[in-house]
């Protein structure tokens, strides 16, 4: 009898709780859009936060709401534009692929001292005098950025990060970890690079790495297209100008101007410059002669 | 009711009788979700408003149905059913009537149904024979209880992470091995008492 009675309690119980349950979904049910699922499956799900908002879903939400532009996902790129562009049904615009790039290369940095902090960038940049090295711009080395990355694009190669370009999809999450704001996102077609962001005067740069920007200028005179320019002791390129021609590569004495693949030999780099100067040597010529410059 | 008692009962319940560092009560969230300090948070506080409500409501159905019809034997598996629903009803009403709290609270809220501390509580206000009000008391301050708890670990951790640990130490045997001394520092409240 007993056990009858706890039954039926129980059973009455979860009965109510579960009537109730049934009546207040429906009462206090809220509305969703009904492309907000299709959307959120077309975007990448890695919650990157590169778009500038909280997560894949909360991007989902503001593209709805109309209040995010579609092209915003770096990591699903064009094809997760496209594909929410037809959800949408609004014309799909190109999103040209962006990446990450490390601005140093500073692989013989030397200590000041030496450093037993944590072993967290944003730790030792806070370190008497900007840090442990000897530079007060350059990379750290100890991997904020590469415990920001959620692609394993960003690897410490030698002392200092570098990006992985293939599997890089320019959310930025690195560039927000690095309290150097060493990391800058650059077209993913242009090849060229400055491979330094020391702003110090160029007799410190030089003195601190050997891999310094000494604001020599050269680059800025040699670049036909008005690309480079020296800003703060330092060469910048504008990606939207530059044309990936290697002239200034080939001018600069220290060799901080780089190809962005950093891996190709010494004797490959010499020979693509080589071949640069020379295109750029007939540009002129052509030009003195008054004549059209054609395809080398 | 004395206010003495009420104070004595919420002391009890945040320092002397810490649900987690000194009852071990809820130790899942509180190694799951303490990684960062806001994810911490949001757990204390979520937890801090469902052992609230389930303490009120579990009172009721134990005062006014189980006592009533000779079914105490019954409360675990009756207090499991109330808590679960009553959590599904408050977030459904929420999302609907306050978005920005259930926007703040997250998928905390949901993972709580099941928290030995959320039942916990409502057991121990039996055990204790507190009334309505005791009862209450009792649930939110033993949330807050959860909260500091959950924050002074979250902080230990992220400062563990940095730092450099044996190999063999590494994630989470460090964390546990941290949770245990926490634990330890929660045991020289023990004796702490309001007359």
């Amino acid at each position: 009898m007993n056990i009858l009675y706890a039954f039926l309690v129980l059973g009455v119980m979860g009965a109510v709780f579960g009537c109730v349950l049934a009546v207040a979904s429906k009462v206090f049910a809220v509305e969703t859009d009904n492309r907000l699922e299709p959307i959120i499956e077309a975007l990448p799900g890695a919650n990157c936060g590169g778009c500038g908002y909280a997560g894949c879903a909360a991007y989902a939400q503001a593209i709805i709401d109309g209040k995010a532009e579609i092209g915003r996902c770096a990591a699903g790129g064009s094809d997760a534009a496209l594909r929410i562009s037809a959800i949408m049904g609004v014309e799909a615009k190109e999103v040209e692929r962006t990446v990450a790039l490390v601005r140093c290369r500073g692989y013989d940095r030397q200590l000041k001292g030496p450093y037993d902090g944590l072993e967290d960038c944003v730790a030792a940049s806070k370190v008497a005098g900007r840090g442990p090295i000897s530079c007060k711009f350059g990379c750290l080395g100890f991997g904020n950025c590469v415990r920001a990355c959620k692609f394993g694009a960003m690897t410490i190669q030698d002392g200092v990060a570098f990006v992985d370009r293939e599997k890089c999809t320019g959310c930025m999450s690195c560039a927000a970890a690095c309290p150097r704001n060493l990391i800058v996102s650059i077209p993913y077609k242009n090849e060229m690079y400055v491979s330094c962001a020391s702003v110090a005067a160029p007799k410190i740069s030089a003195k601190v790495c050997k891999n310094g920007c000494i604001a020599c200028r050269k680059c800025e005179q040699i670049c036909h297209v008005g690309a480079i320019s020296v800003v703060n002791n330092v060469a910048v390129i504008d990606y939207d100008k530059c044309i990936s021609c290697g002239l200034c590569a080939a001018a600069c004495p220290r060799h901080i101007i780089r190809d962005v693949l950093d891996q190709e030999t010494v004797a490959e780099f010499k020979a693509k410059v080589a071949r640069a100067a020379e295109l750029h040597k007939r540009e002129i010529a052509a030009a003195k002669a008054g004549k059209p410059v054609g395809p080398a | 009711m004395s206010v003495t008692k009420l104070f004595s009962i919420a002391l009890g319940a945040i320092l002397v009788n810490n649900f987690i560092l000194v009852q071990f009560l809820g130790i899942c969230p509180f190694m799951g979700v303490s990684k960062k300090m806001d994810t911490a948070l949001g757990m204390g506080v979520a937890v801090i408003f469902v052992m609230g409500i389930a303490s009120a409501a579990t009172w009721l159905i134990n005062e006014y149905l189980l006592v009533r019809l000779g079914l105490q034997y019954m409360q675990t598996v009756a207090f499991i059913l109330v808590i679960a629903a009553l959590v599904q009803l408050v977030e459904m009403f929420l999302q609907k009537a306050v978005p920005a709290l259930y926007q703040a609270l997250g998928i905390y809220l949901p993972l709580i149904t099941t928290n030995c501390a959320v039942l916990g509580v409502a057991l121990l206000n039996v055990q204790n024979s507190y009334n309505f009000i005791e009862s209450v008391v009792y649930g939110v301050t033993g949330g807050i209880g959860f909260l500091v708890a959950i924050c002074l670990f979250a902080s230990v951790r992220e400062r563990v992470d940095n730092c450099e640990c044996p190999k063999s130490f590494e994630g989470f045997p460090i964390a546990l091995i941290s949770a245990g001394l926490l634990a330890l520092a929660f045991m020289g409240f023990s004796g702490l008492r309001v007359f």
